[in-house]
């Protein structure tokens, strides 16, 4: 990866918002899910989004793919607005973008056979291909993620959840996809399952040169896998960084200290570790606060900061992290406070 | 002094596929003071094992063996006497605060009740009590939360009120499982430290059970590791993460992606966790195992004492490596589709 490696997605001014009911009289209230999110995919990297519940990752996600419709912004995919497509034109973009979701077992159709479900992209989007065809297709790919051929007549719940999960990603390859978007896609597995499919995801992406968007609220799975990493916040860009730079030298207040609240699983390094708990908890995305939303649980925080949206600002390590004072906080990080340590 | 005392626990479950048994022969015990942390995956039987303790178990549950909470014995205990115990001297959380709140009530209410049942308090102290005990708990604005019902607060809000009613009654054992597990990473920073907090002043005796190898790390001083119904290995934290013995301990050790390390290539543990009414013979592990041998095929390992204090119930006595876990990629897949 490198600045010459083309980019096959590019996101600009993503944002939208929902409408929430306010009860029968009262006007809707407004819920911005995603605000104002520009970055781009590199060919054959993995960006990581990460961030707490709510904070937008999924949202994001999701419009990038046009399973739900942005209110603004663009989505540059190989050079075209996904945005601007017609139904059709969309279709047949599927083919190259496909998603794995969270809930392995929920989203597979109970009432079909494996190899109906992993051939189900392939009807709409591969009208060509005969029975046979996607029969041969679907067994590949039954091989390629680990599951035996022979299984292709069974049914979702005689799997269990880490099977299940390599059927989700077996139906997300069968088209040949460029980009996948990997939505939290071992949230929901134990430890030594979710290990398997991570492997798996590693090595699919290498055999079959990939790009994978890989959504989660784990840290340590997210660095495990990515070659960048966005951090959400409340539907903002709080940093984006190369992977070893966010972990080694995160620049953003609130990249610090989701870092360094993630339990460390090494006992001796753990008793040293001094955990910056924040305070609070994320405020409510229908009612946020004024200027940067960090502020009203960032140690760093001053007036400024209640006053003006902090742009994305290129910073010394060369990631870009939407803060006004990294500057001073790098310089000084103790002298830099305004809140006391507890 | 052991504030809690588990020997020869079993749990069994009769159902329509046969009795299954999920918990095998556990023996454990809790110091004052001390936390103890029960790790395993999915249906290894760490959670029916405290609820086994606490008498929660569901209706088609059977328990043998015996549990002593400071000397007296709690199995057999008719459920009146069970009852001045649990929520006084012993206070358990769970993992979904949402469920496990009644959504009917006000926090107020389902405090005060507490403190009525088993203090003898007069409403108006009872109130008191529980505000400043949410205070404990750093809960901001106490008094407002009070007024609220479960569904009107977050989910760190929600957990941070089940942990301060289980401390109402100042216990003397405290039981969370996966306390943790539903709450984001900066709120759980929050939690475990209230968690350390707990056992350092008020001197609890705390079970942690969880499947996140970082919460055990930081929180536990020993740790006991369940796989199919039955403990694999006991220890020390720091010999159960420095030098683990058992191949499970291993394996789960190096299936962990850590944050503090780049992208290396895990090492997972190949298949499946076993059916709890089809174990296989000998070692239940041993189909998933990079270091059986016939012996584990044959005979079911005992769990015996290493050195000092440390238990395993495993034949090998070998080195374990990495590399050993690292098979090619096309034997990985033979390997997991063999284990269904």
């Amino acid at each position: 990866m490198n600045d010459q490696t083309p980019i096959l997605l590019n996101v600009q001014n993503l944002t939208k918002r929902f409408a929430i009911a306010n009860g029968l009289f009262n006007k809707p209230l407004t819920l911005t899910a995603v605000d104002d999110v520009s970055f781009s995919v590199k060919r054959g990297e993995t960006l990581g989004i990460v961030g707490e519940s709510g904070c937008g990752k999924s949202t994001l996600g999701r419009c990038i793919l046009q399973l739900i419709e942005p209110d603004d912004g663009k989505v540059i995919w190989l050079g075209r607005d996904l945005t601007e497509f017609s139904k059709d034109e969309m279709r047949k973009a599927r083919t190259d973008l496909q998603i794995i979701f969270q809930d392995p077992l929920a989203s597979l159709n109970p009432r079909m056979t494996v190899g109906e479900i992993i051939a189900d992209p392939l009807r709409t989007l591969k009208p060509e291909m005969n029975r046979e065809q996607r029969r041969q297709r679907v067994r590949e790919m039954m091989d390629a993620v680990g599951l035996l051929p022979e299984m292709i007549n069974r049914y979702p719940h005689e799997f269990s959840g880490g099977q299940a999960q390599r059927i989700g990603i077996a139906r997300a390859l069968v088209t040949g996809p460029k980009l996948i978007l990997c939505d939290e896609p071992v949230s929901a597995l134990d430890v030594s399952i979710q290990a398997q499919i991570l492997n798996l995801l590693a090595d699919l992406k290498d055999e079959f040169g990939l790009t994978l968007i890989f959504i989660s609220h784990d840290l340590s799975v997210v660095r495990h896998v990515s070659d960048r990493i966005l951090v959400l916040y409340l539907g903002r860009i709080a940093e984006l960084a190369e992977s070893e730079t966010l972990y080694n030298d995160p620049r953003h207040p609130y990249s610090r200290a989701l870092l360094t609240a993630v339990p460390i699983a090494d006992p001796k390094l753990a008793r040293q570790h001094v955990t910056e708990a924040l305070e609070g908890e994320i405020p409510s995305p229908i009612n946020p606060p004024s200027g940067c939303y960090f502020r009203t649980r960032c140690p760093y925080a001053i007036d400024r900061c209640a006053q003006i949206v902090p742009p994305l600002e290129t910073t010394d390590t060369g990631s870009e992290a939407s803060c006004i004072r990294w500057a001073e906080i790098q310089a000084d990080p103790e002298g830099a406070r305004t809140r006391p340590r507890e | 002094m052991t504030m809690l005392e588990v020997t020869d626990l079993s749990v069994s479950f009769r159902t329509q596929a046969g009795t299954v048994r999920a918990v095998d022969k556990m023996n454990f015990s809790v110091a004052p003071g001390q936390t103890l942390a029960i790790v395993g995956e999915s249906g290894s039987g760490k959670s029916q094992t405290v609820m086994a303790a606490m008498g929660l178990l569901a209706n088609n549950g059977e328990v043998e063996g015996s549990v002593k909470f400071d000397g007296r014995e709690l199995i057999g205990m008719k459920s009146g006497d069970l009852n001045k115990i649990r929520g006084q001297d012993m206070a358990m959380i769970f993992q979904d605060p949402m469920t496990s709140l009644n959504p009917y009530l006000r926090v107020e209410d389902q405090m005060v009740e507490v403190l009525m049942f088993h203090k003898n308090m007069k409403r108006k102290e009872a109130i008191d009590r529980s505000e400043e005990m949410l205070k404990t708990v750093h809960l901001p604005d106490p008094r407002r939360i009070l007024r609220r019902y479960p569904h009107e607060l977050s989910g760190g809000q929600r957990q941070r009120v089940m942990i301060a009613m289980a401390l109402l009654c100042d216990p003397k054992v405290l039981i969370a499982d996966e306390p943790t597990t539903a709450l984001d990473v900066t709120v759980q920073a929050q939690m475990l430290k209230l968690f350390a907090e707990l056992t350092d002043k008020f001197n609890t005796a705390l079970i942690i059970i969880t499947h996140d190898l970082g919460v055990v790390a930081g929180l536990a001083d020993e740790m006991m590791v369940m796989y199919a119904g039955r403990v694999v290995e006991k220890g020390s934290v720091d010999e159960l993460f420095y030098d683990p013995r058992h191949p499970y301990t291993f394996g789960l050790l190096h299936s962990t992606p850590h944050v503090q390390q780049g992208r290396d290539r895990l090492a997972p543990i190949k298949g499946l966790p076993p059916n709890l009414t089809n174990l296989p013979p000998g070692c239940a592990f041993n189909p998933r195992c990079a270091f059986r041998f016939d012996r584990c095929v044959k005979e079911r390992p005992a769990l015996i004492v290493r050195e000092h204090n440390r238990l395993s119930a495993c034949f090998y006595e070998g080195e374990m490596t990495e590399h050993d876990m690292e098979e090619d990629l096309v034997h990985d897949r033979e390997k997991d589709v063999a284990a269904t």
